[in-house]
């Protein structure tokens, strides 16, 4: 079975402008939907990663795996319990205790008048844990010493920041990490050794990764599978390999030839036509329609359902 | 000074403080000749803006040029101030930001921003400007152009702002286009169209461009030469190709290492201990001798290595392969 369970996941937003407002200026109201029937697994210890532009929708799905929002409609299961229905508080709390997250900005993640040591134990203090030496021991763990656990935040580079929100993460002993964007605030050398470090503390205790990121090249590297998400769709779902060497849907073939290449050395390339439609009045039919070089009548009136084209998943009527 | 552009001289510039003068840009040399795309590489604090906004005339005080030249098409501009700088910046050098709306004005519609900056700095007539501004627009890529002219900033998206910037970089006609950080704030899709652009009106034009950026990929693909910034200082300078595939400064060889986009395959990327050196803190020496794994002790010690024509700045640049014969 697997760790995490997404069926149909549907996240709609109330953007109206206040009721004042709408009615003055005869407004409707404006729904958007942020992730629209999203289905994936996760399988234990393994790392999988959702990518995708700027509101693609996908600290969207990483807060409802958490917990931190309710899906409109659809559910998510870690370890078959669903967070935002389990009545039982016993069971409730184990799961939660299951679950970390990691941000994109370690700044702003860490209190500024705290020390670094009760930074990372307050997740097990605040349950009541035993904390003695704890802090510590992990400081240890992510590549810092034990003596900055007297430190406060400012005292420390970013990298060295998200390493004590890697740190306070792992304080828990969880089985699952969502991370959302963990390295885009870093430079790269930095990047280098927080993915190394990432890859590492998966391996040596059996973690499980939600990835979270835009960067092509990051996701290339550290998953095991990819889903790539289009205006709050999962588009295709596929392996790095797979999805590098092959991309089998329109969108993913538009974004990986935009990456910019290390080799690419003057490279003209035609750029992706047109940008991203508004999510209030998204495209009918499949999403992407409007910006497909092989799009037909049938895709603009009909939602592709995911399916299995050469062992990758890809929403697309035409993808062979 | 054949075809250069832009030549830059030892360029220093220092910000006092209670603690000792700092120095953000130590001694930096380049050109930039016409038609050319040179990329200034390095990581955040590296000292990229720093050395761009001084040729802009952009600094922010306290930081100022305390020494070495900055030459524009022949002409000194290091030691211009005020009014003469703000002419020459207008009608010579054009400015792209990683955020468009620094460069444009809220309360104005885009079309008379076009127009007034064309009237300002070239001699033709309203008429003429407000049908180049039309022009300019449908250029960089903006649908029905004409019809535009009277919208405000806010009305277009991230990337179409970022190409009406363009426009109006480049609607006097600069010399040379200042870029910083042009597609940080954009989407993948989106950054390819405005490099695409950038690459295309450069060329056509014969325009001398500096695109400033952290991104490996983006200067791999854009750019003609790269200078690769370090603390403040040049850690190497040469074609795009010889630097990204051979890398002579060790430095740059572990930040090649350290994208994930060069080590396909590899299951630990190879990462550079250590960050940069804070500016209160610089070592002696080579800057980089605190991460190096070749360092010796002539690394640590005054006076440090210097470009002086070559390609890098370090004691034991690594050396090139043999020649591959096909
Ligand atoms: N609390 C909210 N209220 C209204 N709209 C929201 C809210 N949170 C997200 N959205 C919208 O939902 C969509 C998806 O947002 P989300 O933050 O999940 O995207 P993302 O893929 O994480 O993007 P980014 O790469 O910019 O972080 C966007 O259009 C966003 O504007
Ligand atoms: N007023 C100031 N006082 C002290 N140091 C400053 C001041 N302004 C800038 N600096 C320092 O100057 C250095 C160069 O900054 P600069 O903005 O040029 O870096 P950059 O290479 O453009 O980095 P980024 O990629 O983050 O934009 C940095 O170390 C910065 O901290
Ligand atoms: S000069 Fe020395 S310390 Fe600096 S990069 Fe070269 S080998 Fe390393
Ligand atoms: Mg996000
Ligand atoms: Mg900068």
């Amino acid at each position: 079975m697997a760790m995490i369970q997404v069926k149909n996941l549907t996240r709609i937003f109330d953007v109206s402008k206040p009721w004042l407002n709408r009615v003055i200026e005869r407004l409707p109201k404006a729904m958007l939907t942020a992730v629209s029937d999203v289905s994936f697994d996760v399988e234990e210890r393994t790392v999988y990663s959702l990518v995708g532009e700027s509101g693609s929708g996908k600290s969207t799905i990483g807060k409802m795996a958490v917990g931190l929002l309710k899906p409109t409609d659809g559910s998510v299961l870690i370890n078959d319990i669903d967070l935002s229905r389990e009545t039982d508080g016993g069971k409730l709390d184990k799961a939660r205790s299951d679950i970390q997250m990691i941000f994109q900005d370690p700044y702003a993640s860490l209190n500024p008048r705290w020390r670094v040591r009760e930074i990372i134990n307050e997740p097990v203090s605040a349950r009541g844990g035993n904390v003695v030496g704890l802090a510590e021991k992990l400081l240890e763990q992510v590549g810092l010493s034990s003596l900055d656990a007297d430190k406060f935040p400012h005292e420390f580079s970013g990298g060295q920041r998200q390493r004590i929100c890697i740190a306070r993460a792992l304080a828990s002993e969880p089985k699952l990490i969502v991370c959302d964007e963990p390295t885009s605030a870093l430079d790269v050398s930095v990047q280098a050794q927080v993915l190394n470090l990432m890859s590492d503390l998966q391996e040596n205790l059996g973690l499980t990764y939600l990835f979270i990121s835009h960067d092509l090249t990051v996701v290339q590297h550290i998953s095991d599978k990819i889903g790539v998400l289009y205006l709050g769709r999962l588009v295709e779902e596929a392996t790095p390999d797979e999805l590098f060497e092959n991309p089998k849907h329109p969108y993913s073939q538009m974004l990986l030839a935009a990456a910019p290449k290390m080799d690419g050395f003057g490279r003209e390339i035609d750029p992706p036509q047109g940008e991203i439609p508004d999510p209030i009045n998204p495209p009918t039919g499949c999403a992407f329609h409007p910006r497909c070089p092989i799009a037909t009548a049938k895709c603009s009136a009909e939602r592709p359902e995911m399916r299995v084209v050469r062992g990758a998943r890809v929403a697309c009527h035409l993808a062979e | 000074m054949s075809e250069a552009v832009l030549s830059i001289r030892n360029l220093t510039v220092e910000i006092p403080t209670r603690g000792g003068i700092l120095r953000p840009v130590d001694q930096i040399n380049y050109d930039i000749n016409r038609g050319e795309i040179l990329g200034i590489v390095g990581e955040s604090g590296a000292g990229k803006s720093m050395a761009g906004n001084a040729v802009i005339g952009l600094l922010n005080r306290p930081a100022k040029i305390t020494g070495g030249e900055i030459w524009l098409n022949g002409t000194r501009i290091d030691q211009l101030e005020g009014e003469d700088m703000r002419r020459l910046r207008g009608k010579h050098i054009g400015m792209v930001f990683q955020d468009p709306l620094t460069s444009l004005n809220p309360l104005l519609r885009i079309g008379d921003q076009l127009t007034e900056t064309m009237l300002e700095h070239l001699d033709i007539s309203r008429d003429k400007a407000r049908k180049r501004a039309a022009a300019a627009l449908d250029e960089v890529g903006i649908p029905a152009a004409a019809q535009r002219l009277d919208s405000y900033p806010h009305e277009f998206s991230g990337g179409m702002r970022q190409r009406v910037v363009i426009a109006l970089a480049l609607c006097a006609e600069p010399s040379l286009i200042i870029a910083d950080e042009p597609t940080t704030a954009l989407d993948v899709s989106v950054q390819a169209q405005i490099i695409a652009l950038l690459k295309r009106l450069c060329r056509d034009r014969g325009t001398a461009v500096m695109l400033i950026t952290h991104d490996m990929g983006v200067i791999a693909e854009t750019a003609d030469r790269v200078a690769v910034m370090y603390a403040g200082r040049l850690a190497e300078l040469g074609n795009v190709r010889d630097v990204v595939t051979h890398p002579e400064h060790p430095y740059t060889d572990g930040l090649m290492g350290s994208t994930p986009l060069a080590s396909k395959g590899l299951k630990r990327l190879r990462q550079i201990s250590g960050s940069m050196p804070r500016l209160t803190a610089m070592p002696e020496g080579c800057a980089f001798h605190p991460r190096c794994e070749f360092a010796q002790d002539i690394c640590r010690a005054e006076p440090r290595p210097k470009l002086n024509g070559g390609r890098s700045a370090c004691h034991f640049p690594i050396q090139q392969p043999a020649e591959e014969t096909a």
